[in-house]
């Protein structure tokens, strides 16, 4: 080829990788998570008790289980509000079960299978009849929910099997909680699909410009589909901690879990317009978030004020890189 | 209204850019550039795509801010920190794609931001109607001021986005690519306009890739090289081929690179192809290391022919073959696997991914060949984006750039690259060259031959009849969603296509005849 002798040659990168995390959001993340558990730890002696922080996981592990395929969703331009919903739902048919003395085993299967119906109803709805995310997931986050109120009414479904009580009380090792090693792992397997994998690269490409992917030659919509049938099945396996730690199914369970789901993705740096964001970040985020209800409960905060703080939080990280630009362009 | 305006020679400039310096992350758009606007004259900037005419734009319209330079107005140190800032100092562009509104009226569009005011601080719907039937008579437009945009046509879209930069009293007029959409006609108006406006004493600058153009026009010249300033001086000094040589560095040699092509079997069959409105019943064979021309006028369906092939559309009638096999083709996922590939005509919205870096872009449909079972490998990557983008002498500061900071016809290299390293059977490039420079449509069409010599078979659709021929084995005529006409040989000629392109042509003979000898 001629054209291969005059082709300038072109570096394959300037700036490392790592250079580039330093400067990141990710990096400012980690600056304040830090920052949050120095102060909690002088604020309160309880605080470096291991055995209370291993408690305070449980404000976070379950929503971000979530947050993690919630992630890979707005980076690719869409998003789920039914995961609370999803979450009554898999807890309903599993206490449904429950009371036919079905053995734990299948009641995960259960779970399992539900959550990935849902997010398969979910795709379906988005993929295939091309309906805007948020639309049907505001109508699925009634009718998931509503299911639930059907069947259980006022009631509750109680006495779960003793085995079953291991996903949400369980300890792995000294205080390492289950939960907290389902977390580890989720976000594991989460960083790999999203930053190491086809899938996340199509992902991304997605979430900048969907009609160029296509014409790029990806299946949209199959990407779309696995990506709520993800949430679905993290929904499923969020919901069995939860309904293992109350031990108990009210058609309430997690009440407004969708909106602290998405919180923690978004102040994790995953832009909601889609298109950019990281697991790292979500991780990071899910810490920060968990280090400031736990804090702000050991200072006998109130919960209304709590949530004052984590939305006034969620506001401020959102407009800091605003105004970062701002001041750097004057 | 302003008096009639007499230029005269060694007049001051009313707008001067001093050593304007602009860098993004790893690139230096510009370096230390200047540019001399004068009244009542037109000034011509020149320069391949990449070099920093676009920023130029933005850098006097306040989008962006220069990191180092001055700009004078009147020999005046002025800032223009935001657009608003740029109108007041009496500066406005007719984009290539200005942003209008389809449910608003021709006057809402004309003055929104901008809106004349009553007495409560209300918009004054009287007066805005009345100045933009002002406006619109000044520039010879008959359209009323009341009719909302969605019912207007293109042409008259785009006479509306002139009356809105109009709007603003400006002394110094951009005009970005303005005839890149135009038809002749339009491209004949716009010139009575750009002569109205140097009669009331406006500094008009010019950018366009159409030489004709800039020396029908245009009384000065600037020329910009890869950020740089090169020179500049009055047209009446100045021949095309200079103009070209300080353009690229380089003498480029104006004719088509087009090999003698040895032509092969058929690969592509495709027979009664029809969709419901588009088009109806498109046949032919495009055969082994061949340059099929699709020429028509611009909305006679070729492009739509095109996607359906892509899998894009799904026509309702008709069958495709690649080398003898039926492909039912039903999305682009199915028409790369059968080795069909599409340069889209609208690069920003259909071909380059913005936001992701180079490599990613050129690697996306081939990531089943640089992953391992679904996990992706960057050595394999960034390997096979270097091959490519070599090979077209991509323009770039780090192939972990931004595509979105590339210029337009590096963008369209990205674009060409990424499908070549599919390793396709065809390739169908749509207006490849389209507003694109001379030095970037030279490596386009040299790279078209050369592929086309290696035994891929190209359809290019194009409006340039230069090109189409320039470029083409064998070419196809579309007319109103059917196929008008097949030239090849001696009967390939403008006349020809044009007839055909019209309508004019009753004699054309039927499809299939004329195949390549």
């Amino acid at each position: 080829m001629t054209t291969a002798i005059n082709g300038r040659h072109i570096p394959d990168r300037l700036t490392s990788p790592a250079a580039r995390a330093l400067k990141s959001w990710e990096g400012l993340l980690l600056v304040v998570a830090v920052a949050i558990f120095i102060l909690n730890a002088l604020a309160s002696p309880y605080f470096l008790d291991p055995w209370n922080l291993s408690d305070a996981s449980f404000n976070f592990t379950e929503k971000a289980m979530i947050a993690f395929a919630m992630a890979m969703l707005i980076v690719a331009g869409e998003i789920d509000l039914s995961v609370g919903a999803i979450i009554a739902l898999v807890s309903t048919v599993m206490g449904l079960a429950m009371t036919l003395g079905t053995p734990t085993p299948v009641l995960v299967l259960l779970g399992l299978g539900t959550g990935l119906l849902c997010g398969a109803f979910n795709g379906l709805l988005v993929a295939g009849f091309g309906l805007p995310s948020i639309v049907v997931t505001i109508g699925t986050m009634s009718l998931f929910r509503g299911i639930s109120y059907i069947v259980l009414g006022d009631g509750a479904f109680t006495g779960y099997p003793e085995s079953f009580a291991w996903f949400g009380q369980g300890y792995v090792f000294w205080v390492i909680t289950v939960e907290l090693v389902i977390f580890a792992l989720a976000a594991l397997v989460f960083g790999v699909l999203l930053h190491r994998t086809s899938l996340g690269r199509m992902v991304y490409a997605i979430g900048n410009n969907a009609t160029a992917a296509r014409f790029s030659g990806i299946r949209v919509e199959r990407v779309r589909f696995i990506l709520f049938l993800l949430t679905g099945l993290m929904s499923g396996i969020a919901a069995i901690c939860l309904t293992s730690r109350l031990g108990s199914t009210r058609p309430s369970i997690a009440a407004g879990f969708e909106l602290e789901v998405v919180t923690i993705v978004v102040l994790g740096g995953v832009s909601i317009l889609g298109g950019s964001g990281s697991v790292l970040g979500v991780v990071l985020a899910a810490l920060v978030m968990g280090l400031v209800t736990f804090g702000l409960g050991l200072l006998n905060v109130p919960g209304i004020v709590m949530s004052i703080v984590t939305g006034a939080l969620l506001i401020a990280v959102i407009a800091i890189p605003r105004l970062w630009a701002m001041a750097r362009r004057r | 209204m302003q008096a009639e305006y007499r230029p005269q020679d060694g007049a001051a400039p009313v707008l001067s850019l001093r050593g304007i310096v602009k860098t993004f992350p790893g690139v230096r758009a510009l370096g230390g550039v200047q540019l001399d606007l004068y009244p009542g004259q037109v000034t011509a900037l020149i320069g391949e795509n990449g070099a920093g005419k676009s920023t130029i734009v933005k850098i006097l319209t306040g989008i962006y801010q220069p990191d180092e330079g001055e700009i004078l107005v009147d020999g005046r140190r002025v800032a223009l920190p935001t657009a608003q800032a740029a109108g007041e100092a009496g500066v406005t562009a007719i984009h290539q794609e200005t942003v209008l509104f389809d449910e608003l009226t021709v006057a809402e569009n004309i003055f929104i931001g901008h809106a004349p005011r009553n007495r409560w601080g209300l918009i004054d719907r009287r007066a805005m109607r009345g100045r933009a039937r002002a406006i619109l008579d000044g520039i010879g437009a008959d359209l009323n001021p009341a009719v909302r945009l969605r019912d207007l046509g293109i042409a008259s879209k785009h006479l509306v986005a002139i009356a809105r930069a109009l709007s603003i009293d400006a002394r110094v007029v951009i005009m970005d690519e303005p005839t890149a959409a135009l038809s002749h006609k339009e491209i004949a108006e716009l010139y009575d306009l750009v002569e109205k406006l140097k009669a009331q004493g406006k500094a008009i600058l010019f950018i366009s890739h159409k030489f004709d153009e800039i020396f029908r026009i245009a009384d000065r010249w600037t020329v910009f090289r890869d950020g740089q300033f090169v020179d500049q001086g009055l047209m009446q000094d100045v021949a095309e081929a200079d103009l070209v040589r300080m353009m690229v560095g380089r003498s480029v040699d104006q004719i088509y690179p087009k090999r003698p092509a040895r032509i092969g079997e058929p690969v592509l069959t495709v027979a009664g192809y029809s969709h419901p409105t588009e088009f109806a019943d498109i046949t032919f064979t495009l055969h082994r290391g061949e340059i099929l021309g699709f020429y028509g006028l611009v909305g006679a369906g070729r492009s739509e022919v095109m996607q359906a092939l892509f899998g894009i559309t799904r026509p309702s009638k008709g069958a495709c073959r690649i080398e003898g096999k039926v492909r039912v083709i039903r999305s682009p996922a199915q028409a790369v696997e059968a080795g069909i590939v599409y340069v889209p005509e609208d690069r920003g919205r259909q071909g380059a991914v913005k936001g992701l870096p180079i490599f990613q872009n050129v690697t996306l449909p081939s990531l089943a060949r640089t992953s391992r079972v679904g996990f992706l490998r960057l050595t394999e990557e960034f390997a096979l984006a270097r091959e490519y983008t070599q090979r077209l002498d991509l323009r770039a500061a780090s192939l972990d750039q931004d595509v979105a900071l590339l210029s337009g016809g590096n963008q369209q290299k990205v674009v060409i690259a990424k499908w070549l390293a599919t390793r396709p059977r065809v390739i169908i490039l749509d207006e490849p060259t389209k507003g694109i420079d001379i030095g970037s449509k030279a490596a386009v069409h040299d790279f078209m031959s050369e592929l086309a010599a290696q035994g891929l078979s190209v359809i290019m659709v194009s409006s340039e009849i230069p090109e189409v021929l320039g470029m083409s084995d064998r070419v196809i005529v579309m007319r109103e969603g059917r196929i008008a006409g097949e030239f090849a040989g001696e009967r390939m000629t403008p006349e020809n296509l044009v007839r055909a392109a019209v309508g004019l042509d009753r004699s054309a003979p039927p499809p299939g005849e004329g195949e390549a000898a």
